[in-house]
């Protein structure tokens, strides 16, 4: 495995020392050939090493530098080895776009994966057109966007928030009538309780049976929330949360809900930040029944994924550590990029681009994911319930792949829209208007 | 009188008869029941467990209670359905003895979800009502009061009549009347009765009845039921103040564990000390590192943890406080731009330390079980891991003020804030003083982590988010005052905790900001200004 020296900074010593040998004994294979040693595919990883969001994104590094590890040892790709470019945007918005720039013209990566909340991404998309490279986005987020340098292998809310409500409002969810939307103030939770806003209004819930909530990041005392969230359950009606609370104020929220002793067979909490990482630092006991809506879940039982998790387990030297969806969908990204270079037989970004779309790759649930013309991915959607050691037992998933939405169809302004990145060779085309650009 | 006999002796044999078969019909339909687990689908297990509880076997009730617990294992292979006890032994659930020979390969639990959870609840409570723990009898009541399930209507008479303890007497009455409220067929003046139940209980779950009633419901009744909600909804409405005062008072401790550190180092001695949310960091990883020794080593302390933590937490914060002071902090006295940049780097650094250490995920600190769950009083409902952080928080506060009063080290500490120059000519060693100082309130910091890991994430961002409010409290409050930073940081928590209802948590802490600067502008050196040392330089 090959390494840049920028990217053994910010590691544990032990890991630099393995690099380091590792990256000796690889290099000394090659004294014969000099130039041969130049020859490697850079791929470039940008995720926060440090400050709030290195909790989720260090994960997602770890994640990638094993699969190139994987492939290296099946030989690379086009014949030349892979090579992790790692750098640390330290959870710092413009810094995402500077590193990325940094990726793209100085070390010249020919594709990066990176990125976890929806401001980084944004704020590294100029940078992206600007140089015509590629980004591998992992994360679940709030739709409303297609850009031809970006591929999406998180969920879109059509396969995460839409498949969620539909399930709490079944039979076996509960069927529930009285909806509070609870989410962190920012852009996911706002555009995401929007869609799921307009959808209950369609599906005939009535705007005095829905309640609005906001908290601002890293909230802490969910005191007053978790009593407004049983006050307004007292309505006779069966009532859910649909929680939108992002990593970190979970915590104490879930605490709250266990210790005030809301259960989830009175209010179930639906969340869609909530994976086995989060539940890693919590007592599950009092959340059992408590609801998570993934694409993945590591309880799965499929043999790619018992397969992926005891490589990570080795990769990782700890036999507890957990995986999650935001991984998986690093490990389709990376399998369908891997398939586009070789199919065009050249890691140029217009040729793996135009590639791309229709390019399939196996999940770790056991179904096939499909590259779609609007540069999301198909994915199976998964409703699970927290079991008492802090994995997720699947009680719902939908019957087939549901293909990713780019442009909500419950929102004025976007259900118009159409992202074709091969036909109509547009991220926004207007199908009133049949204009490229927005409503 | 011989055919009397023989008539005699044929009525006993043919109730005999009947006898054994209604039993062999009974465990035929308890084994026919139990097939329903085999098929690992959600309505089949609703058919299983509804099966289960009409045999009428005596295994029923500990089949569904191992169903509830996820002890419920089948195996498609060899068509058997077993539980296993809490010692994990594996039985046979159709002979309820236990399974012989190695268990089944393909051994797996029988699937559960929310709505099935629900069921298990309302069958088990229809199957306890008359169980001799009264605690169980209790459980069963409330089970039954949120089934609603009129067939759980005799039982619940007949547990009526027999029950001696008031309080399960009434949660079983509350549960009748829940249940006629729902029943179409019930007698209007019973369900006069059930109105009259459900509003002196006056709780949410009573609203929710009570709002939720059938439209089926005489005109009477729901007129009733009507005069009822609105006076339960005036009731809670006066708790609701009541119980803000409560969360008021609650986050103010949290916020006073957090600042009482910093009116130390910040208000006594006037160093703007940036990594002091740090210090709350470090203190929660010391109760993380001893829970993780408690578990591996001596399980049976766990609920001590944090009696162990917090000495330990206070010596190794305050050492690092110590270290800072005389490796950074002494060379920057009087320059509070570089103090501020120097302990902000520090802080990072910190952060980094510790996330290259534990890894950047949360730590999973338990409560012990003396923190969990909550109480009712009144109709509100206090948690137990706030309740003790109060007290806890005000403990540290009095020992501080009598540490500052009595101890010859307060005693010093005050002489070095009111005039550095005298007190180093009466023979003070001030730049111990100062180190000291320092490390008591990083050392209170760390203690303020252990009772901050009892609620909040521990990640190495722990400290970040309370860094911010710390200085909003002792900003307010004005330097130097223990006094002023209890009462300041208690007006904060419940002036934030009034305004969340109405303005939303977000609108609420920008809301706080503002007042307070609005505040510093008209009284600039807080609420309680004082002389000291900040004041001079």
């Amino acid at each position: 495995m090959f390494i840049t020296k920028r990217a053994a900074a910010g590691r544990p010593l032990t890991r630099r020392w393995l690099i380091a040998t590792a990256g000796l004994a690889l290099g000394a294979g090659f004294v014969g050939q000099p130039a041969q040693a130049q020859e490697t595919i850079k791929v470039g990883i940008l995720h926060s090493l440090s400050g709030t969001m290195a909790i989720s994104e260090t994960t997602l590094k770890d994640v990638m530098l094993m699969l190139i590890e994987e492939q290296n040892k099946k030989g690379g790709i086009l014949g030349k080895k892979l090579e992790a470019v790692v750098v640390d945007p330290a959870s710092n918005w413009p810094l995402f776009a500077e590193k990325a720039r940094e990726l793209i013209t100085k070390d010249k990566v020919s594709v990066v994966f990176g990125c976890w909340t929806s401001v980084s991404r944004k704020s590294v998309l100029p940078v992206f057109k600007e140089l015509n490279s590629i980004l591998f986005y992992p994360v679940q987020y709030e739709g409303e966007e297609s850009e031809r340098n970006v591929f999406y292998t998180g969920a879109a809310p059509n396969q995460q928030a839409i498949p969620a409500v539909d399930y709490l409002m079944s039979k076996d969810g509960g069927s529930a009538k009285r909806w509070v939307l609870a989410g962190t103030d920012y852009v996911y939770p706002r555009t995401t309780n929007k869609i799921l806003e307009a959808y209950l209004k369609q599906k005939g819930v009535a705007q005095s049976d829905i309640m609005i909530n906001y908290t601002p990041f890293g909230h802490s005392d969910w005191q007053t929330i978790v009593s407004d969230i049983k006050k307004f359950g007292s309505a006779g009606k069966k009532t859910a949360v649909v929680s939108t609370i992002n990593g970190d104020a979970n915590v104490p929220f879930y605490k709250e809900l266990g210790n005030q002793g809301v259960k989830a067979t009175d209010i179930p909490v639906v969340a869609f930040s909530v994976g086995e990482e989060e539940l890693a630092g919590l007592d599950t006991k009092p959340l059992v029944g408590h609801l998570a809506a993934w694409n993945y879940f590591q309880s799965i039982k499929s043999p790619v994924n018992a397969n992926f998790i005891k490589t990570w387990q080795t990769f990782t030297k700890n036999p507890k550590r957990v995986t999650n969806d935001p991984m998986e969908a690093h490990v389709i990204g990376f399998a369908m990029w891997l398939k586009a270079v070789e199919k065009v037989k050249s890691t140029d970004p217009n040729k793996v681009i135009d590639a791309l779309p229709g390019i399939e790759a196996p999940n770790l649930t056991g179904g096939t994911s499909k590259m779609l013309p609007n540069h999301h991915i198909t994915k199976p959607v998964f409703i699970g319930e927290v079991r008492a050691d802090g994995q997720f037992d699947t009680v719902w998933k939908t019957p087939g792949l549901v293909p990713g939405d780019a442009w909500s169809n419950y929102l004025d302004g976007s259900k118009d829209l159409e992202a074709d990145w091969v036909t109509l060779k547009c991220g926004n085309y207007n199908k009133v208007t049949k204009k490229c650009g927005g409503a | 009188m011989r055919a009397f006999c023989e008539r005699l002796l044929a009525l006993v044999f043919a109730l005999s008869v009947v006898c054994v078969a209604a039993n062999a019909a009974r465990a035929d339909a308890y084994e026919d029941a139990l097939a329903h687990f085999l098929a690992d689908s959600f309505d089949d297990t609703i058919e299983g467990i509804n099966a289960v509880a009409q045999s009428g076997h005596p295994l029923a009730e500990k089949v569904i209670v191992a169903l509830q617990d996820g002890r419920l294992l089948f195996s498609e292979e060899q068509k058997r359905v077993f539980f296993k006890d809490e010692a994990d032994r594996l039985f046979d659930a159709a002979s309820g003895s236990p399974a012989t020979g190695s268990p089944p390969a393909d051994l797996s639990q029988v699937r559960l979800n929310n709505r099935l959870r629900r069921i298990i609840e309302a069958t088990l409570g229809g199957l306890t009502l008359l169980a001799p723990d009264p605690a169980k009898r209790l459980e069963a009541a409330q089970a039954v009061f949120k089934s609603k399930d009129a067939n759980a209507l005799p039982a619940l008479d007949q547990a009526i009549a027999k029950e001696t303890n008031a309080r399960v007497k009434r949660a079983l009455s509350e549960a009748r009347a829940a249940v006629i409220l729902y029943l179409d067929d019930a007698a209007e003046t019973d369900k006069i009765d059930a109105v009259g139940v459900m509003r002196d209980r006056g709780d949410n779950e009573a609203l929710a009845v009570l709002r939720g009633l059938p439209d089926t419901a005489p005109p009477a009744v729901k007129q009733l039921a009507a005069d009822a909600i609105a006076s339960i909804e005036r009731t809670l409405s006066a708790w609701e103040t009541v119980q803000n005062a409560w969360y008021g008072i609650s986050l103010g401790s949290v916020l006073l564990l957090a600042a009482i550190g910093l009116a130390i180092t910040f208000g006594v001695m006037g160093v703007i000390n940036m990594a002091h949310g740090e210090m709350v960091m470090l203190g929660a990883y010391t109760t993380f590192v001893v829970q993780e020794v408690i578990r591996t080593r001596y399980p049976g302390l766990f609920d001590y943890s944090l009696f162990i933590a917090t000495p330990l937490a206070f010596l190794i914060a305050g050492m690092v406080g110590v270290l800072i002071e005389r490796g950074i902090i002494q060379f920057l006295y009087g320059r509070p731009l570089e103090t501020l940049l120097a302990t902000w780097g520090l802080s990072l650094i910190l952060q980094q330390a510790v996330r290259t250490g534990f890894g950047p995920t949360n730590k999973d600190v338990g409560n012990p079980s003396w923190m969990s769950g909550s109480f009712d009083l009144g109709h509100i409902t206090i948690t137990y891991n706030r309740l003790w952080i109060v007290v806890f928080t005000l403990l540290v506060f009095v020992l501080l003020l009598a540490l500052l009063r009595y101890t010859r080290l307060g005693l010093e500490m005050r002489a070095v804030t009111q005039n550095r120059s005298m007190a180093a000519s009466m023979g003070i060693r001030t730049g111990w003083i100062d180190a000291m100082t320092f490390g008591l309130g990083s050392g209170i910091a760390g203690i303020a982590g252990v009772a901050l890991s009892q609620i909040d994430n521990v990640s190495p961002n722990l400290g970040q988010g309370y860094i911010i409010d710390s200085f909003m409290v002792v900003v307010f409050v004005g330097v130097g005052n223990l006094w002023g930073t209890l009462v300041g940081a208690l007006t904060l928590g419940v002036a934030n905790k009034f305004l969340e209802p109405f303005a939303g948590a977000v609108l609420a802490k920008i809301a706080i900001l503002v007042l307070i600067i609005l505040f510093i502008q008209k009284r600039p050196r807080g609420l309680f200004a004082l002389k000291g040392r900040a004041v001079e330089a």
